[in-house]
């Protein structure tokens, strides 16, 4: 039955040349864990990429509640985590994806710098790790505001004041940010809203697409 | 680098050098050692290990409730604030004498900036032919001297941090009391005490305890209001006698209804 309706596909599309770029490749040994113990450091970016996977689909479900703006944000936290059915759950697998997250990224970091992974030819594909820590550090900083907590307030004012400390930008820096030159509120908590769920998740899947398009075609490094 | 039959490659990747581009690379099946195909033994592999992860995680999840805090309000002036824990190297970095104030630039945008730019530009300043990390000890060096860095500043800016104080601002600290502001001591409070016990009698970390659930009758309270209480300096209290005893009501009553629905809840959970 599957095979027919492959076949039957395949035979208007010619899918079987994709399904190989993106399954059919080899595991080399040096980083199979089955076969040496230390190679579970490649398992980082694998990892990465799956609490990457359970922040989106979480954050999904989150904005079924979530409400951006600044009189309900933080009841509709609150409802969405005391009121609703496994709310509680979800909303901590976001709340703890978030920092999960980051440490993967890093632990990855670490593993391909100190392996020198990032040596020719796989320059380009280093600049595209990089920049996807600085979007995953964005996203952790925007979200953080969402809640509307004291926490999330004053933290977020401690942030633009950071931003406006940058010479001949900061201003504005903080202005496009916040949404004002002086007040942290109802603009900025829309606008962190639109960069946490738009901005940034748009730059990391095409950041991310890059960065396996490139391991795909170059593989993994060889063995130290 | 020669591998295959005479097949040329750019460095050690699979992209073949310009003169052997467009002949089919060879199968994996001829890796040397234990190759293994990625479909589907090794992801078979790989989902076992993130359904372990998965269940570490979730474990987390449902052990730890994420955490919120009181509504925000801007004019609250005494909250101290917290970044989260990731970002609090910046934070502990930004309270050194040379990376504050009108050197705040150094701390905000040269040292972090020197730091990422270097992490962005390590293959083109990294550029020996060597991977080993003992073969490249500058770059291995600076990397463990920045991770050190980092993580040093992280631990004193989380060991400054007084988490129990913190662990009032949450709601869960805030007990459920109906604040009656028709009342005639709401007034009074407000205008003597409120600075110090918060607008609903929640307490003001750093400042003052909340006044709900305390077990003082009026004649105490009133005491207190004038001549303070450990922390608390005498003379707080400026106004009639008449509302000293609408103050020392209102606080009580509100611990009565406090109380009294401390009691419902629990027979209503019965
Ligand atoms: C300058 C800040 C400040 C003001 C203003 C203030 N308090 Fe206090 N209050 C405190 C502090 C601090 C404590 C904790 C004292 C201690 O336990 O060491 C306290 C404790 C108390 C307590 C005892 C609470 C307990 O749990 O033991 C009562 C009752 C109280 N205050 C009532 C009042 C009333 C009534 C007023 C208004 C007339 C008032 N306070 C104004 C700072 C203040
Ligand atoms: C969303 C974030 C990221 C995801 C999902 C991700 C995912 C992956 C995966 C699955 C691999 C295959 C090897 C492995 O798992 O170790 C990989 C390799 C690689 N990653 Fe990432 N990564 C991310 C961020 C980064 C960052 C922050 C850097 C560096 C600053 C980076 C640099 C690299 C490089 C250079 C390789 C090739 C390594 C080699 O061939 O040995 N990546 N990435």
């Amino acid at each position: 039955m599957l095979h027919k309706l492959y076949d039957w596909i395949d035979e208007r599309l010619d899918i079987t040349p994709i399904w190989r770029d993106i399954a059919d490749h080899e595991v080399p040994e040096h980083v199979n864990p089955a076969h040496h113990f230390s190679a579970f450091v490649y398992c980082f970016g694998g990892l990465t990429f799956f609490v990457t996977v359970i922040q989106v689909l979480s954050g999904m479900f989150l904005t079924m509640y979530y409400v951006p703006d600044i009189v309900n944000a933080w009841e509709s936290v609150k409802y969405l985590q005391t009121q609703v059915a496994h709310g509680q759950i979800v909303r901590g697998m976001h709340h703890w994806g978030a920092s999960v997250v980051i440490v993967m990224i890093f632990l990855h970091t670490l593993r391909v710098f100190f392996q020198g992974a990032y040596k020719k030819p796989r320059e380009l594909n280093w600049i595209v790790g990089v920049l996807l820590f600085f979007v995953m550090l964005g996203l952790g900083f925007t979200g953080y505001l969402l809640p509307w907590d004291n926490k999330a307030f004053f933290a977020t004012q401690v942030g633009l004041e950071i931003a406006e400390s940058v010479p001949y930008i900061g201003g504005d820096l903080k202005t496009l940010l916040a949404g004002d030159p002086e007040i942290v509120g109802a603009k900025t908590l829309a606008r962190f809203f639109a960069i946490h769920v738009f901005f940034l998740p748009a730059a990391l899947f095409a950041l991310m697409g890059a960065h396996f398009i490139m391991i795909r075609r170059q593989g993994i490094s060889g063995p130290l | 680098m020669q591998r295959g039959k005479g097949m040329k490659f750019v460095g050690d990747s699979r992209v073949p050098d310009k003169e052997s581009r467009n002949k089919i690379p060879k199968d994996y099946s001829e890796y040397p050692g234990r190759t293994e195909a990625f479909w589907p033994n090794f992801l078979l592999k790989e989902w076992l290990v993130g359904a372990v992860f998965l269940i570490g995680f979730l474990c987390l999840v449902a052990a730890a409730p994420s955490p919120l805090e009181q509504q925000a309000d801007p004019n609250n002036s005494s909250y101290i604030p917290l970044p989260d824990w990731y970002f609090l190297f910046l934070y502990e970095l930004l309270k050194y004498e040379y990376a504050a104030a009108e050197y705040v630039v150094i701390g905000t945008v040269i040292i972090p900036g020197l730091g990422f730019g270097a992490l962005l530009l390590a293959p083109f300043l990294d550029v020996g032919p060597d991977r080993k990390p003992s073969k490249r000890p500058i770059a291995t060096g600076l990397m463990i001297l920045g991770v050190a860095a980092t993580i040093w500043l992280t631990y004193k800016s989380a060991a400054h941090v007084n988490w129990d104080e913190r662990a009032d601002y949450s709601v869960e600290a805030v007990p459920d009391v109906e604040i009656d502001e028709e009342h005639p001591g709401y007034e009074v409070f407000a205008n003597n005490c409120l600075s110090c016990h918060g607008d609903s009698l929640q307490g003001n970390p750093g400042l003052g305890p909340s006044l709900v659930g305390i077990p003082y009758n009026e004649d105490q309270i009133k005491d207190i209001a004038q001549n303070g209480i450990g922390e608390m300096p005498s003379d707080q209290f400026d106004g009639t006698d008449e509302e000293l005893n609408q103050l020392a009501e209102f606080i009580v009553s509100t611990n009565e209804q406090a109380a009294g629905e401390g009691e419902d809840s629990e027979e209503d959970s019965h």
